[in-house]
């Protein structure tokens, strides 16, 4: 086949033109309408009213709570499911056991459990009528409509993130340097600060990346759980939904245009991580298999 | 689930492959299956305990009177109208990122996981603005007579939106990985692009689009951030599930909200496993190609 192609590679191309011209008008119309439009009219909804009254909406303390709120869930997140991804690869992907495919479809679980539920099990779990509602009504600890409940949902949501980066990441790995450290006399701790770490660091900050942008951006969840107290319970994006359904549009699109930084700052992140780590192991085709 | 998972411990703590070699397998897997139970398994449990409490009488009654039938038909068939747009549309696009040159074609792959990265909130209210009568892209449809916000139309413009970047992402590295020998040798055979497309392109790329598709279908099943808001939440008419979980919820009726969570949940575990399966044939299938 190949020795047929090199005779006529230029044919293909010439018959292909108006398909490639029409094909690559369709992405960029598409992605225009799609994807570039809705930012545009964020920001532009945003300053309609200048940029004293953006300013103003994002500053105020309703805001401002709802910044440190959102700061603070996010922040558990991380350390909640950075260790546990961690953990989870190092179980994973340094040793074997049964059960080990059980363990990683349920590690995947919660991607499949929509935004709604995953805030649901825990209202029946801790909300007044849940499993532990009265015991905990009769001790004056509040998880629904409180703080703990976002948190939970929070960490719920985002539990896979970290995980699914490492445990491919750790398998392709493999074991050799480690067991090298540990034959030339490191202790355990010291291995794994001065070898698997820094093996690992740009998987790892790639998954907090990534379970930084859901933690911070979780909408449904912790919609469920909070009760939507303003400057108790509201994080960035529900202080977004009470302002629009306020008929505030102009502050809720200014707190919007706020996200929208943070999702910029994540995919340029994540892209730079992209490159980064498509250098490093550019010897190897990404294809693969060709 | 969680009583599965607890009396495992014991047991896969002795079965280290290789004893001596590296520390730390008990205090990592326990941490890990504790971990997984407290915030995974034991919440998922409640809600199933939650439902074997009702009796079947209730939760039929739950699942499937005429408002929940009406807003899983609407969820369903908008999710499923957005995931075929993206099936159609995330080829071209993901076509185009792979095989051609043009500018601004590393911004236009940067911004396919912007669904991935914008809080849903922002995208409903985005959306909703945009499509509404008097929004830049809602003007110039309501004189042609099409309403798109607060109609199922504008459900599946959200769903389109959340799932574009699941059919690009998984179609990417199968574009990457073809042969080009292939198409031009077909062209040079005299077949036309279409007949290329059909004939040696898509029985290669189809177990991914289907993979794609199904991933933009579930997660479109569950969405509710973006849709919330340019949907117009009528009962019957525009309700999604998810919305009559939340409705449900705020009634106090816990029963009525974990009946139907417990159907949607069923469903997307059902799509999850298929899925799965796909990926299976999807690899087995490209590596028959790479063989052959």
């Amino acid at each position: 086949m190949s020795i047929a192609v090199s005779h006529h590679p230029g044919l293909a191309r010439a018959r292909f033109r108006p398909v490639r011209a029409t094909l690559i008008a369709v992405t960029l119309a598409f992605l225009a309408l799609l994807l570039v439009l809705p930012l545009a009219v964020v920001l532009v909804e945003a300053l309609r009213m200048g940029l004293a009254t953006c300013l103003h909406a994002i500053t105020e303390p309703a805001a401002l709570a709802a910044i440190r709120l959102t700061l603070l869930t996010a922040g558990v997140a991380l350390l909640a499911n950075g260790l546990f991804g961690l953990a989870a690869a190092w179980a994973i992907a340094r040793f074997e056991f049964r059960g080990k495919s059980l363990l990683l479809s349920l590690i995947d679980l919660p991607f499949a459990v929509s935004p709604v539920i995953s805030g649901l099990v825990f209202i029946l779990l801790f909300g007044l009528h849940g499993w532990l509602g009265q015991w905990l009504a009769a001790h004056e600890i509040r998880i629904i409509f409180a703080v703990p409940g976002i948190l939970l949902a929070t960490v719920f949501v985002t539990f896979p993130f970290v995980a699914r980066e490492l445990i491919p990441l750790m398998q392709e790995q493999g074991s050799e340097q480690e067991q090298a450290a540990l034959v030339l006399g490191a202790g355990p701790w010291q291995t794994f600060w001065r070898v698997t770490l820094p093996n690992i660091k740009w998987g790892l900050l790639y998954g907090l990346i990534l379970c930084n942008a859901r933690a911070m951006g979780e909408f449904g969840a912790v919609s469920v759980v909070s009760g939507h107290i303003r400057g108790r319970t509201n994080t960035l994006p529900l202080h977004v939904e009470v302002l629009y359904n306020e008929y505030n549009f102009a502050a809720a699109f200014s707190v919007a245009s706020l996200l929208i930084l943070l999702a910029l700052v994540t995919l340029v992140l994540k892209t730079a991580l992209e490159w980064k780590v498509a250098r490093g192991i550019a010897p190897r085709p990404r294809g693969g298999h060709s | 689930m969680s009583a599965a998972a607890a009396p495992l411990l014991p047991r896969l703590l002795g079965r280290s492959a290789a004893p001596a070699a590296l520390p730390g397998f008990g205090l990592s897997l326990g941490f890990t299956l504790f971990y997984l139970s407290l915030i995974v398994l034991l919440p998922l449990s409640a809600l199933f305990f939650k439902a074997g409490t009702l009796g079947w009488e209730e939760f039929w009654r739950a699942t499937v009177n005429p408002r929940v039938l009406a807003s899983y038909r609407l969820t369903f068939t908008t999710a499923f109208v957005a995931a075929a747009v993206n099936a159609l549309f995330g080829l071209i696009v993901a076509w185009s990122l792979v095989r051609y040159r043009f500018p601004g074609r590393r911004l236009a792959d940067a911004l396919i996981d912007l669904p991935f990265a914008l809080p849903t909130a922002v995208s409903g209210i985005a959306l909703t603005t945009l499509y509404s009568s008097h929004g830049w892209v809602g003007r110039w449809l309501e004189p042609l007579g099409i309403r798109a916000a607060y109609s199922p139309l504008g459900i599946t413009i959200a769903l389109t939106f959340i799932g574009l970047p699941f059919v690009v992402r998984t179609l990417q590295p199968v574009i990457e990985g073809l042969e080009r020998e292939q198409e031009e040798a077909a062209v040079s055979l005299g077949a036309n692009p279409w007949q290329t497309l059909r004939r040696v392109l898509f029985p290669v790329i189809a177990p991914a689009l289907l993979t794609g598709f199904a991933l933009a279908f579930a997660r479109g099943l569950g969405e509710y951030g973006s849709v919330i808001f340019i949907s117009g939440n009528l009962p019957y008419r525009t309700e999604i599930a998810s919305l009559l979980i939340v409705t449900r919820l705020e009634e106090y009726d816990y029963a009525g909200a974990t009946a139907i969570a417990v159907v949607m949940l069923l469903a997307s575990f059902a799509l999850m496993l298929g899925i799965n399966a796909l990926q299976h044939w999807s690899a087995r299938r490209l590596g028959q190609g790479g063989a052959a």
